[in-house]
């Protein structure tokens, strides 16, 4: 127990709960991208820019308004996933009818333009935002020190998962939802809006981008460019895990997570690229996707 | 059963494709006599910039505008390509004609094997997968102690081509540019309207029918995903003898999305559509370097614009105005 493999336990369990952190945000941005994908046929690759604004919208709430972190972690995502409601009506939903490569290339659009403009209003180098008090500090374990606030992350974001797949697999909206997803025509006929039901849920999806975006902002510094590498690597986990499950999603994400937490420990210099080489693996082996139902 | 279709397609039967093919070849021709007067018009790295750029824009089109493939990571080829030309001619002290060749090869090899995994799966999977394998390609780049990290490999030698012609002089260098464009160019216009071109159209419009037809559809989207990876290459290697560096902004997704807007812009599956494309956007980027952080937003403003309003690219509407495909 007090060492494995020549590493101090220390820094095995640290990498490991940054992992988790890690696949905590993995798992809950893929869950929105699956859940957009579903409805919309569409990749967002605005995803990652409407992680960023989660984190900004918190930053300026408690430095304009004086709003802290608990009202930011319900407000941030409300007014996030607004903007996605506007984004939907505007753009997306006069491309419904089009090659659905076109949604992709619009929302690659979108995120340069707000990247870009976060960028020359607030520049690269990050901005901080403290550690609500009441999750200051950490606790000794025994085996390793966990700061109370990295435990309420993975805490949170498993339950914001569960959640979530409680509302879409055992709700009456939920199973609205998922008939859409199969055949939207036939629900419409059944006398359902489907449309309005495309907006929220690309707003949902959206709000859980910044949500996530909120629970970073502590960890690592506010920063225009925190969406843009994160997407990449999201894009990956929702190769491997296929967007076919919403456990799915949730199991890959936070699987991915450890992985790369493991691999940071063991040999750092594949961390980066890690969940790539996992992607090309389950390509050439399962290339649905580990619980992707077609091919 | 194939080889009787092929036959079939490579007959250019109808008054319209004969007339089409004689405006195209009038366009090459102007295209050729323009390029070489300009550089007594223009600043001839700028032209060469230009010209890279285009046959970057012109290959990735020949994947997304006649194989219906859209590759989200071309960045990896050119940058690949671009770090091997610099590494050989510089390190290995190979002439300029050979390390492009290097540089050319490694990105063939490269999109072989990228594209053999991405052509596993479909549509927007595709996309995700080459963004993600390109991803890995920037990382590697990064860390690879050959690369030169942030700094990339620069004072790359321009050197002497085949031990004769000496490239220092931006004229010289501008005609083997123009050449390796128009050279470029033209092979991805013959790919195009071959047979091989007609079966890539067909699966383009509807790949199962083509499969029903007895088409490997696999195969042939392996082979053009090759091919394009090789042209961009091509581009990458030149770029990295023309600049005399190789950096990690080759490998890095925004140039993959540049590509994607030039292709837009221009006019995707049109012949001449990805040059006006690459034309435009580079000249924009030279005049408006001095906004900084706002060159990406308008980037981003453009792609908005042509996605919502201007779906078929400059050259796709002037087309459409002529009747004639361009």
């Amino acid at each position: 127990m007090f060492e494995l493999l020549g590493i101090p336990p220390q820094a095995l369990f640290g990498q490991l709960l940054l992992g988790l952190i890690n696949g905590s945000f993995y798992a809950i941005l893929s869950l929105g991208l699956a859940i957009i994908f579903g409805l919309l046929n569409i990749i967002n690759f605005t995803h990652g820019a409407q992680y960023m604004m989660g984190a900004f919208v918190a930053w300026m709430l408690l430095n304009y308004a004086g709003i802290g972190y608990w009202w930011a972690l319900l407000l941030a995502p409300v007014i996030v996933g607004a903007t996605g409601i506007v984004i939907d009506r505007l753009f997306l939903a006069r491309l419904r009818d089009l090659d659905h490569l076109y949604g992709l290339l619009l929302t690659f659009g979108l995120a340069l333009i707000i990247q870009g403009l976060f960028r020359n209003q607030y520049g690269v180098s990050g901005l901080p935002y403290s550690i609500p008090p009441e999750l200051a500090g950490g606790r000794n374990l025994g085996f390793m020190f966990l700061p109370n606030y990295r435990g309420w992350v993975v805490i949170a974001s498993l339950a914001v998962c569960l959640a979530t797949w409680f509302v879409i697999e055992k709700t009456r909206l939920g199973a609205y939802l998922r008939a859409a997803t199969e055949n939207p025509t036939l629900v419409q006929a059944f006398g359902i809006n489907v449309p309005r039901l495309i907006t929220l849920t690309y707003g949902f999806g959206v709000g859980l981008a910044a949500l996530a975006g909120v629970l970073a902002a502590p960890i690592y510094s506010v920063n225009p460019n925190m969406g843009a590498d994160l997407i990449i690597v999201v894009f990956a986990v929702v190769v491997i895990g296929g967007m076919g499950s919403i456990l799915g999603s949730i199991v890959t994400g936070f699987g991915l997570g450890l992985i790369e937490g493991l691999t940071k420990v063991f040999y750092p210099e594949a961390a980066a690229t890690v969940i790539f080489v996992v992607m090309v693996v389950v390509l050439l082996v399962k290339p649905a996707g580990l619980f992707g139902r077609t091919a | 059963m194939a080889s009787v279709s092929e036959r079939m397609a490579t007959a250019p039967t109808t008054r319209a494709a004969v007339e089409a093919a004689n405006l195209h070849r009038a366009i090459f021709i102007a295209i050729a006599v323009f390029l070489a007067g300009a550089p007594f018009l223009l600043y001839p790295v700028f032209l060469m910039k230009v010209l890279c750029f285009a046959l970057f824009a012109c290959a990735f089109n020949l994947l997304l505008g006649y194989g219906g493939l859209l590759s989200f990571g071309h960045a990896a080829y050119l940058g690949t390509a671009s770090y091997i030309c610099a590494h050989t001619a510089k390190v290995w002290g190979m002439p300029p004609e050979l390390a492009i060749l290097f540089g050319t090869a490694a990105a063939a090899a490269l999109g072989f094997v990228f594209g053999s995994l991405a052509i596993r799966r479909q549509g927007i999977y595709f996309a995700m997968i080459t963004l993600a394998l390109a991803q890995m390609v920037f990382f590697f780049s990064l860390q690879a102690p050959f690369t030169g990290g942030e700094d990339g490999i620069q004072a790359v030698p321009r050197g002497r081509l085949f031990g004769l012609i000496d490239l220092s002089r931006d004229t010289t260098l501008y005609y083997l540019v123009a050449v390796i464009f128009l050279a470029g160019v033209l092979f991805i216009y013959r790919v195009i309207h071959s047979p091989f071109g007609q079966v890539l159209k067909a699966i383009r419009d509807n790949e199962p029918r083509a499969i029903s037809l007895g088409y490997a559809t696999n195969r042939y989207k392996l082979v053009v995903f090759t091919l394009s990876a090789t042209l961009a290459g091509l581009a990458g290697a030149t770029k990295a003898i023309v600049f005399q560096l190789a950096s990690l902004t080759d490998v890095h997704w925004t140039m993959s999305g540049e590509v994607v807007l030039m292709t837009l812009v221009g006019g995707m599956g049109t012949v001449f559509g990805p040059m006006v494309g690459a034309a435009v956007i580079v000249t924009m980027q030279n005049y408006l370097a001095h906004l900084g952080a706002w060159v990406t937003v308008i980037q981003g403003i453009i792609f908005v614009i042509c996605v919502m309003l201007f779906r078929e690219g400059i050259i796709g509407v002037i087309a459409k105005k002529l009747k004639r495909p361009l």
